[in-house]
């Protein structure tokens, strides 16, 4: 545990010593905070749909859920320091997990399927209302949120998010979890309450998504209900497919890589989506456990992983 | 009164479109269990077919939806052995990732070739209307689309109740392992079903461009959740149902637009909350029955 917390400082530390020698410029840092947020949009997601085997099509919902509630109350409480900014960060997240519950409780209690129908009907709903409500700001957006999210805060709540949703995972609530995903009628026989905890892992996997969103809306100032839309939902769905369903080091890789290759690759970008159709076609068809699995690395080679990669 | 009628029709209209998709779905999922997400973009397909023949070729209505129903029929079949096939006994969660993945694929593939701008569809002549009675009227397309809509529905009916084929598709339904112990060719009709609800969309697409007359590749999207609400509203695995889903979906979202103040911008949110109630009352939908879950 010291080792691990360890490395993260090293990480941390060699980050920003790259930062301060103008190695990473602030284009850099701007898309470093953008990595941080996806991996825990990653993360989270992948709570619901690698762990507990739900298909969750509305994960940017729950996001724009968190991001909308911090912003409004951090422009009307004129928010500005690191404990203001907690606060309102943690109000989004009850805020989405809310929403989660809302939507969970009557989705949950039925087979599988119709949990992709009714969180993609969700993220309908959702910017259906952002879009027609006057608090929202509409179709104009959202501006003037302060800008309080920098790396650091992104950084360690990013390092928080996965500590913890590790850590649940490995305790009796995260077996239960992955006993209802491998079979839910064995998992019921065997006495694990399946809907409660297909409900809490929903709300707290929309818990961590109303955070991400709201480090989102203090790093961009501007919130556009588009941003939210069906297809980034997929795009966070494609991350957890890819590095694996079920392993949070596959998440967290593939999260990293699939936010910095569109941003390198500009040309690449207007294939994107196609690409990722494809992908996901090919994977689900020769290898439906994602390129991990439900492997994790040790801490140690995940951090010269991503060394390699910065 | 007059105004009641006329938004009636009107949602009548809508909801046999919407039905005529349903239809696709619930057949589908009846006999794989799975929701077949692709299933609006085959609209879309079936759209761009006849835009394109009738744009570029000068082609009658008539054998440009014939064309495109077989067009959209091979597509379903391509789609179920390509993409499907291979996952039938896999987890549901593949199944259903995978129909979306072949859902964004047809999107984007033609958004890459039609670039994502609407096109005008061409309007089939039947801009004028029918006073009932007082000063109501109805539009000759929407009576159009009432009638063709009800045919196909009359068709399927035939098909799946009268015909050797249909009387297959109930069986692999109701056990797949069963009826091929009876000698029926599971693959052949789980092919022939989404052929089938295919080609039904593809009657689905012409009138719904002709109703809101455009076609651009996103365009399946919507419509295709809007027709999958109604067949869970009526029952999912039920063919009726899916025909009754489909015109109440309709009447409440013309209904809604109508009657509602600021009604037209909430109306999809009233669908999707619409779905949302359902599955808390009565999952198993208004004609659907509920089955237990076995080992």
């Amino acid at each position: 545990m010291k080792l691990n917390i360890a490395l993260i400082l090293v990480l941390f530390g060699v980050l920003t010593l790259l930062m301060e020698i103008g190695i990473l410029n602030n284009f850099h840092r701007g898309l470093l905070v953008l990595v941080c947020i996806n991996v825990i949009l990653a993360v989270s997601l992948n709570l619901s749909a690698g762990f507990l085997g739900q298909l969750v099509l509305g994960h940017a919902a729950f996001m724009a859920v968190g991001a909308y509630t911090s912003a409004i109350l951090s422009s009307r409480l004129g928010i500005s320091g690191l404990g203001g900014f907690v606060f309102v960060l943690l109000a989004g997240g009850f805020a989405a997990a809310l929403a989660g519950i809302v939507i969970g409780v009557p989705a949950l209690r039925l087979r599988g399927d119709y949990v992709a129908i009714v969180t993609l009907g969700f993220g309908l709903i959702v910017q259906s209302i952002l879009l027609n409500l006057g608090i929202t700001g509409g179709a104009d957006g959202l501006l003037g949120i302060p800008r309080l999210a920098n790396f650091n805060v992104a950084f360690f709540t990013m390092v928080i998010v996965v500590g913890m949703l590790v850590a649940l995972v490995r305790s009796r609530h995260g077996r239960a979890m992955i006993a209802i995903r491998e079979d839910e009628i064995a998992a019921e026989a065997s006495g694990v309450p399946t809907t409660w905890y297909k409900i809490l892992g929903f709300t707290i996997a929309a818990f961590f998504a109303g955070i991400a969103g709201g480090l989102f809306a203090h790093r961009m100032s501007v919130l556009v209900p588009e941003t939210f839309s069906f297809v980034y939902s997929i795009e966070l769905l494609v991350i957890v497919v890819l590095g694996g369903m079920g392993s949070f080091t596959g998440a967290v890789v593939a999260a990293v890589v699939l936010t910095l290759l569109p941003e390198l690759l500009r040309e690449f970008g207007d294939f994107r989506m196609l690409t990722y159709s494809v992908l996901l076609v090919a994977m689900m068809i020769f290898r439906p456990k994602g390129l991990m699995g439900s492997y994790e690395f040790s801490i140690m080679q995940i951090v010269s992983k991503i060394k390699k990669k910065g | 009164m007059e105004m009641f009628v006329m938004q009636l029709i009107n949602g009548l209209s809508i909801g046999s479109i919407y039905a005529l998709v349903a239809l696709g779905y619930t057949m589908v999922y009846g006999i794989v269990k799975l929701i077949n997400f692709a299933h609006g973009d085959v609209i879309m397909v079936g759209a761009y077919i006849i835009f394109l023949l009738v744009m570029y070729t000068g082609m009658h209505f008539v054998p440009a939806v014939l064309i495109a129903m077989a067009g959209c029929a091979l597509l379903g079949v391509l789609m179920e052995k390509i993409a499907y096939k291979p996952l039938r006994n896999a987890s549901r969660l593949s199944a259903l990732i995978t129909a979306i993945g072949v859902s964004l694929f047809l999107q984007n593939l033609f958004m890459t070739i039609f670039s994502p701008a609407p096109r005008p569809f061409p309007t089939i002549g039947l801009q004028g209307s029918v006073r009932i009675f007082g000063n109501a009227t109805v539009s000759n397309l929407a009576i159009v689309t009432i009638v063709v809509s009800l045919v196909m529905m009359g068709l399927l009916q035939i098909f799946v109740k009268m015909t050797k084929m249909g009387k297959a598709m109930r069986a692999v339904s109701e056990d797949a392992g069963a009826a091929s112990l009876m000698g029926i060719n599971v693959n052949t009709t789980i092919a022939i079903t989404f052929a089938v609800g295919s080609a039904l969309a593809a009657v689905g697409s012409f009138l719904f461009a002709s109703t809101f007359p455009q076609v651009q590749p996103f365009m399946g999207l919507d419509m295709g959740l809007k027709a999958f609400v109604a067949a869970v509203l009526g029952g999912i695995g039920v063919i009726p149902g899916a025909m009754l889903g489909g015109l109440l979906l309709g009447i409440i979202e013309v209904m809604t637009r109508a009657f509602i103040p600021g009604g037209t911008q909430w109306s999809d949110a009233v669908v999707f909350s619409l779905l949302i109630i359902i599955l808390l009352l009565k999952p198993s939908g208004l004609m659907g029955k509920s089955v237990g879950e076995k080992v």
